[in-house]
């Protein structure tokens, strides 16, 4: 019976594997933060000692255009996110709950959209953004994240109203509450923590997403994912101001993914595997 | 897609069944869907718009276009560059996807076996990569793999390798972007698994070991055949991904050196955007979401005779 239990010699094995794996995957993320604290004169003959200075941080926010840049990601991924809650949440209720035709074929209509190629997408979008006025504009670059969100909210979100029990509802109706009390009043607290990871999650793709605001968007409405390019083409020298832009980028959804972190795998596997 | 019964109805949804209610009430269902519908479809009439332009010598430079029928379907396929673009597409998916699945379920094995607090951690934190934008990613890797600054040179100048190519270089570059995707990407697959894994239930294990089984055959015999559905879908997300990669070898090369990264998606935008033949650039997309198309029915296929026979085994 002992070959099940796992031996010392294979534990220490084990855990050397894991630090190993560690350091591929967090280095970067720890060098990037360093690297955001050194001046721009320690960057060539320094490596981990080094005298820390915010003039980086200093410099990217108060003196180049990134919080434009990050106001801008806030909005068009945020609005996206919001569109696709109130359009998605009823969505994905009808999909739970009732029976009707084609019921699965527009269900997997939905989730194919997550699986279109980008460029697909951009290249006739291109031309009639700009036949409609949409091309560099908030509600162009809205309307087309929703291919990100919402897919991925009515996906995970038909996965939480199925886990309730039809009874409450019942009993509710029994009790004399119309539909849209029993809905508010009874359903959205029930899937509420599912509802606002789902929602985090489609931010986060949204706030990640590159493709899209590259092609579709321009001057006027520049992400932080297109922008941080510039700073890598005109801006070589400041290697420092590069790595604080990269940080600020990926800090929103790092922090974001630590609070949903129990929803996690439920939310990237679109409700197909309940972590 | 996991937890659907194989008759596609669950025993909530049956309670509510409309279908011998007046109209109104059968129209409920598809009023709710439609708006959700008419926003994503509005996006999709690109769709019909992509299959149109491909019969066209539509192109940003002239103000009119005709149609050439087959023309441009013909070109591609008689064209070496397409046959170059799909190749590379195969083997950037195929890398990424084998050590990214073998990865992140090793990962997921050795976490799921270890309990002490540093594992614990490791849970948490090994998921980062994941939510960084794989365009800040690439810029990372750019950055820790310059030969001035990047710290990676100075690791190998220990080893007395210097100025090693890594994305300029035509043998390395597919390595290079390899390894960002798998950098990023790879937690995706351990966290599937990892979830699996702890949703294993008990009892065939421990009927397992009564019958004193081996650690490697209750692995093949249980383990693997009951993490399959989590294995097919951490596959068919991740492969999906993988056949259609634009941002990580735009961010890095933007397709070179040369053409040697050129996959489907960056030679069709090239070919609409530098070379502003937007008719002649849809066909390479278009094949390529039609091999998705494909390729993802047949694994959710796949997901669902796999989820059947895992449940078979959990009595």
């Amino acid at each position: 019976m002992k070959k099940t239990e796992t031996s010392t010699g294979m534990k220490v094995l084990l855990n050397v594997l894991l630090i190993i794996y560690a350091v591929f995957a967090l280095f970067p993320l720890v060098w990037m933060v360093l690297l955001s604290f050194k001046s721009d004169a320690q960057m060539y003959n320094t490596m981990f000692v080094f005298s820390p200075t915010l003039d980086n941080y200093r410099q990217v926010l108060f003196k180049t255009d990134y919080p434009r840049y990050m106001r801008d990601s806030l909005i068009v991924s945020g609005l996206a996110v919001v569109v696709s809650v109130v359009v998605g949440v009823p969505a994905a209720y009808a999909l739970a709950r009732y029976n009707f035709k084609k019921k699965e074929d527009i269900a997997f209509q939905i989730l194919s959209f997550k699986f279109a190629p980008e460029i697909l997408v951009v290249l006739p979008l291109f031309i009639i953004f700009q036949k409609l006025h949409l091309y560099d504009t908030y509600l162009g670059l809205i309307w087309v994240y929703q291919l990100i969100s919402m897919p991925l909210l009515i996906w995970v979100v038909r996965g939480y109203f199925e886990d309730i029990s039809v009874e409450i509802e019942h009993a509710a109706q029994v009790d004399g509450y119309s539909w849209w009390q029993i809905f508010f009043k009874n359903l959205v607290p029930l899937i509420r923590p599912g509802l606002v990871s789902a929602a985090l999650l489609a931010f986060i793709f949204a706030w990640n997403e590159f493709t899209f605001p590259l092609l579709l968007a321009g001057s006027k409405v520049q992400p932080i994912t297109v922008a941080i390019t510039k700073f890598l083409g005109t801006d070589t020298a400041h290697y420092g101001q590069l790595a604080v832009a990269a940080v600020i980028s990926a800090l929103p959804a790092i922090i974001f993914a630590l609070v949903i972190q129990k929803h996690l795998v439920r939310g990237l596997s679109f409700g197909a595997v309940k972590g | 897609m996991a937890q659907e019964n194989p008759n596609g109805a669950s025993p909530a949804t049956a309670a509510l069944d409309y279908n011998t209610v007046p109209f109104k009430t059968r129209a409920l269902p598809y009023a709710i869907v439609a708006p959700a519908l008419i926003i994503t479809i509005g996006i999709m009439i690109p769709f019909a718009m992509a299959i149109y332009f491909s019969l066209t010598n539509y192109s940003f430079r002239m103000p009119t276009s005709k149609i050439v029928w087959l023309r441009n379907w013909n070109d591609i396929l008689t064209d070496a560059a397409f046959w170059h673009a799909l190749w590379v597409t195969v083997k950037y998916s195929f890398f990424g996807i084998v050590i990214e699945m073998l990865l992140g379920m090793g990962v997921a094995l050795i976490l799921n076996n270890l309990k002490n607090w540093f594992s614990k951690i490791m849970r948490v934190a090994l998921i980062f990569p994941l939510m960084v934008a794989p365009i800040t990613a690439t810029i990372v890797w750019q950055l820790m793999l310059n030969n001035s600054v990047g710290i990676v040179e100075h690791f190998l100048n220990i080893f007395g390798i210097y100025n090693f190519p890594w994305a300029a270089g035509t043998s390395t570059a597919l390595m290079t972007v390899v390894l960002i995707d798998v950098w990023v990407n790879t937690p995706f697959c351990m966290l599937l698994v990892l979830a699996g894994l702890q949703s294993l239930p008990k009892s065939p294990f421990e009927s397992a070991m009564i019958d004193g089984g081996s650690t490697w055959f209750n692995f093949r015999n249980l383990t693997l055949p009951m993490l399959k559905p989590s294995l097919y879908i951490a596959l068919l997300f991740r492969l999906m991904a993988l056949l259609q990669e634009y941002s990580i070898i735009f961010g890095m090369t933007k397709g070179g050196p040369g053409n040697t990264l050129m996959n489907l998606s960056l030679t069709s935008y090239q070919t609409a955007f530098q070379y502003q033949k937007l008719g002649a650039a849809m066909p390479y997309i278009l094949i390529l979401w039609v091999i998705i198309n494909y390729l993802a029915k047949f694994i959710v296929n796949k997901q669902r005779e796999a989820n059947r026979q895992a449940h078979g085994l959990e009595e």
